[in-house]
């Protein structure tokens, strides 16, 4: 290999190791925001089979005869605050103020609680009339799309809970703050699928 | 199973003793088999009281390498599962021919062929892969362990969790009669009301969290972990191919997942998706999956192109020819990945313009593999070839592959596809690039880091034989699927009227048997190499010459991998350590930060393969609780916050000073 001794030549008494510690970046975060955007492609199935079914209604009711915007409305306002919310917790995490930061915690959770609430209030108006998931192909993906998401702030007000009680018991130590930001994350990225929804299933769907 | 039980009980859902094939001859004698091998297995560990030690130093590890050979395990275990299926229809096909039915009945025989393409597929080839990135990869960065030490672990067991899944339909129920991918209707509530299909999503849905969550760890691994000076275009090729994979893990597996929900919704609460009624598209399933499924093939055969990217040059003595080019064609790759699935079905008519776009798209993926067959080739010229057991396989790989990739852009013609779809000739082409893609490269990857993580080399006159015998057996096996193919022969039957092709199947009978020599081969390797250990054994943790980092440090490395982290130069950069006259430090030692064990993930996986039976079976107060359980644990278990430990310096100091021995007394 004469092109690698030329490179090598004069080399020699390189140093090929560290003698300390070698500290890793913590790769939490980029972890976390690689598994949301995984996260994503199932909305993204879940959307494009909305978009491909949204209106196979076999005979049944369609969105205009279905979706109340108004509801809807109060829906996408209490989750919009909601991570309006979560940004105050953080900045009163950042000041330090454990107290204010858990309070807006649990206002973000209440939010959420809410948001939740007037989600199945609409399912079980929708399957109340006989509008369930079973009657056609269009509220299959209503369904799918709608209450995969719900699913998601299902999951997010346990973890907020959980990390209500774990920053109680520690404080603001290293992990709280990591988890913080993770749960920021999840929180917001919920925010911009419900975007997505509202647009694409409701404001569309309404649509003749 | 031929009648779906009429009532349910509340506790046992549609369980009943019906469910145990007890009427079918040939699954009691497997089940006696497999029942007489477990207890003696169970008992041999409980005689020899190893069960602390498995829990302790297995079971619970969260080391990347121990979690890398439970990986190759497992696969393997698998292989010997799907290869008996694979027996068993060579077998019906060579005999079921006019007044002979054979002895398989295609309720039984559906079963076997769907069995065999989900386990080599997702319990055989995804073990391996996984379980050598894992393995390679931390110590290929010179990184101490994966960024996520217990996810890798839990990841671990929810695959194993699949695997157990699937052997369990064998005896408790039935398996899916649908083909490995599961296309509705057939697959939809209305024409498999039994429990087959139930435990196809059930053990694909919970494997999958596995691959996801051990996908995002190896990424984040490799952008965060490298030794210092490594950038990106000096990271080994078999890091780079396992980046690419892990990228396509992450973007493909959750649209499995979607796809397999949305199935479950159809089959559990009636929902419209896929079925002919109620304004669902089965043809949406059939694009959903294969938008997963393309990537899937090349997240398996990519790490395989970097085994052969660090076996050619190790065994040629010569520096890699054209890197650069290597990683470019792998990136061209993973991407254009994304852009092919609809060629595995033209037929579905969507038109000229759309098939003309994939069947283009498919052919352009040949440039960039063809750039890297040349770059192999080049390496090896005027190398100094040392015909070790990894380069047979890879020269083996060299020439299958050639072939299974020209059939495959035959395939990618649309009109020549029209009438080959569905035929023997595309059982042929994925086998041919499955077969020598992927498992010749794993094969080439086992023998070559075998003695990196037992310390021994593997006997190499049992390798060869079990090269020799899988070549030839792979192409008498399944080159008379490609004459068959082009008569016009439809895959999946189970007998056929026309006697003039029995003797094709025939021929591919005896190919298989061959293989299942080469199998055979390999499992005496594994235990020649064991008996004469101590003849093989590699005392320099350098056994080959090697290039990349993995080879610097002992065989099997210490728990830590490297008591310093390296300071990287150069692409090859053990290569340059040694031209360069690097010598190992002998004292200095510091206190190294470490994972500590955990029981999270093993109990984790366990309460899913509870939940997914409950759900498969439709016990829904066991389904819930376990569900409840599954979270309740995982929330606890967000509560330990005490997750590592400092190896002292003077432990670390010890382990390094029986090296520097080692090696001085075989110097």
């Amino acid at each position: 290999m004469p092109e690698h001794t030329a490179t090598l030549s004069g080399d020699a008494g390189r140093q090929f190791y560290l003698t300390e510690e070698h500290h890793v970046k913590n790769g939490t975060l980029l972890g976390f925001w690689v598994y949301l955007m995984s996260d994503c492609l199932i909305f993204a199935c879940l959307f494009a089979a909305y978009a491909v079914l949204g209106r196979n209604f076999d005979g049944g009711p369609t969105g205009a005869d279905l979706f109340d915007l108004r509801l809807v409305a109060v829906n996408t306002a209490l989750l919009l605050l909601s991570s309006l919310t979560y940004g105050f917790a953080l900045l009163q995490g950042r000041k330090g103020r454990i107290g204010s930061l858990l309070g807006w915690l649990a206002v973000t959770g209440l939010l959420g609680a809410g948001f939740l609430g007037l989600e199945l209030y609409e399912f079980t108006h929708l399957i109340r009339e006989g509008a369930g998931p079973q009657r056609s192909a269009f509220l299959s993906a209503f369904f799918a799309l709608v209450g995969t998401h719900g699913l998601h702030v299902t999951f997010g007000i346990v973890w907020l809970i959980v990390l209500i009680a774990q920053i109680r018991m520690h404080g603001l130590i290293i992990p709280n703050k990591r988890r913080l930001m993770c749960l920021s994350m999840f929180w917001h990225f919920l925010d911009v699928i419900w975007i997505g929804v509202f647009t694409v299933v409701y404001l569309m769907g309404v649509l003749p | 199973m031929p009648d779906q039980p009429v009532t349910q009980s509340l506790l046992f859902g549609r369980l009943t003793w019906d469910a145990i094939p007890l009427h079918e001859p040939i699954l009691v004698v497997t089940f006696i088999a497999v029942a007489a091998g477990a207890i003696a297995v169970l008992g041999a560990l409980t005689y020899f009281r190893v069960w602390g030690y498995l829990w302790r130093e297995w079971f619970t590890s969260i080391d990347h390498k121990k979690i890398g050979v439970m990986y190759v395990v497992l696969g393997l275990i698998m292989l010997l599962r799907g290869f008996a299926d694979a027996l068993m229809m060579r077998t019906q096909q060579a005999i079921a021919f006019g007044e002979n039915a054979g002895y398989l009945p295609p309720h039984h025989y559906d079963q076997i062929f769907t069995a065999h393409g989900v386990i080599m597929i997702f319990f055989v080839a995804m073990p391996l892969v996984t379980g050598l990135m894992n393995y390679v990869v931390p110590l290929q960065i010179g990184a101490r362990d994966v960024a996520f030490p217990f996810l890798n672990n839990f990841s671990f067991w929810m695959t194993t969790v699949g695997a157990v899944l699937v052997m369990m339909s064998l005896f408790v129920g039935e398996f899916a009669r649908t083909g490995w991918l599961a296309y509705p209707p057939l697959s939809g509530i209305l024409n498999s009301p039994d429990v087959g299909v139930d435990y196809y999503i059930w053990a694909l849905q919970i494997a999958g969290v596995g691959t996801v969550l051990s996908g995002v760890n190896l990424l984040v691994t490799i952008v965060k972990m490298r030794a210092p000076g490594m950038n990106m275009m000096r990271m080994p090729i078999f890091t780079w191919t396992a980046l690419c994979t892990n990228v396509l893990i992450v973007v493909t597996f959750p649209v499995l997942t979607a796809t397999l929900a949305l199935l479950t919704l159809d089959r559990y609460l009636g929902a419209n998706f896929f079925t002919a009624d109620g304004g669902g598209n089965a043809m949406m399933y059939v694009n959903l999956i294969w938008i997963w499924g393309h990537p899937e093939v090349y997240i398996l055969v990519l790490p395989a192109f970097g085994i052969f990217s660090e076996v050619v040059p190790t065994f040629c003595r010569k520096r890699l020819f054209g890197y650069a080019s290597m990683v470019y064609a792998t990136v061209v790759i993973t991407v254009l990945s994304y852009l092919v699935w609809l060629h595995h079905f033209f037929t579905m008519g969507s038109g000229a313009s759309v098939n003309s776009f994939f069947g283009i798209t498919t052919m352009i993926i040949s440039i960039p593999t063809g750039a890297k067959v040349f770059n192999w080739l080049f390496t090896m010229y005027r190398g100094r070839i040392r015909f070790e057991v990894p380069m047979l396989w890879t020269m083996g790989f060299m020439v299958t592959f050639v072939i299974g990739g020209m059939t495959g852009v035959l395939l990618a013609v649309p009109p020549a596809d029209f009438a080959l779809h569905n035929s023997l000739f595309l059982v042929a082409h994925f086998h041919n690039v499955i077969i020598g893609g992927v498992v010749f490269g794993l094969f080439a990857g086992i023998t070559y880091w075998f003695p990196k993580a037992f310390g021994y080399r593997l006997d190499p006159f049992w390798g060869k034989w079990s090269f020799w015998l899988w070549l030839v057996g792979f192409y008498l096996a399944f080159m008379p699927l490609y004459v068959l193919g082009l008569l016009g022969v439809t895959r999946r039957m189970n007998h056929f009227e026309d006697a003039s092709l029995q003797i094709w199947f025939q021929l591919a009978a005896l190919g298989a048997l061959l293989i299942a020599g080469g199998i055979a081969c390999f499992l005496v390797q594994l235990y020649v190499s064991f008996k004469r250990r101590e003849a093989l054994r590699d005392t320099t943790g350098d056994p080959w010459g090697g290039r990349t980092l993995e080879w610097s440090t002992s065989s099997p490395p210490p728990a830590y991998n490297y008591a310093f982290t390296p300071l990287v130069h150069d692409r090859d950069a053990w290569w340059q350590m040694k031209q360069l006259g690097y010598t190992r430090p002998q004292d200095g030692f510091i206190a190294i930060h470490m994972p500590a064990n955990t029981w999270a993930g093993i109990v984790l996986a366990g309460l899913s393969m509870v939940m997914g039976f409950a759900l498969i079976w439709h016990m829904w107060p066991l389904a819930i609780l376990s569900f409840i359980a599954l979270i309740g644990v995982a929330i606890f278990h967000t509560f330990n916050y005490h997750r590592d430990y400092y190896l002292p310096a003077d432990d670390v100091a010890r382990c390094e000073a029986d090296r520097t021995q080692l090696l001085a007394s075989h110097a």
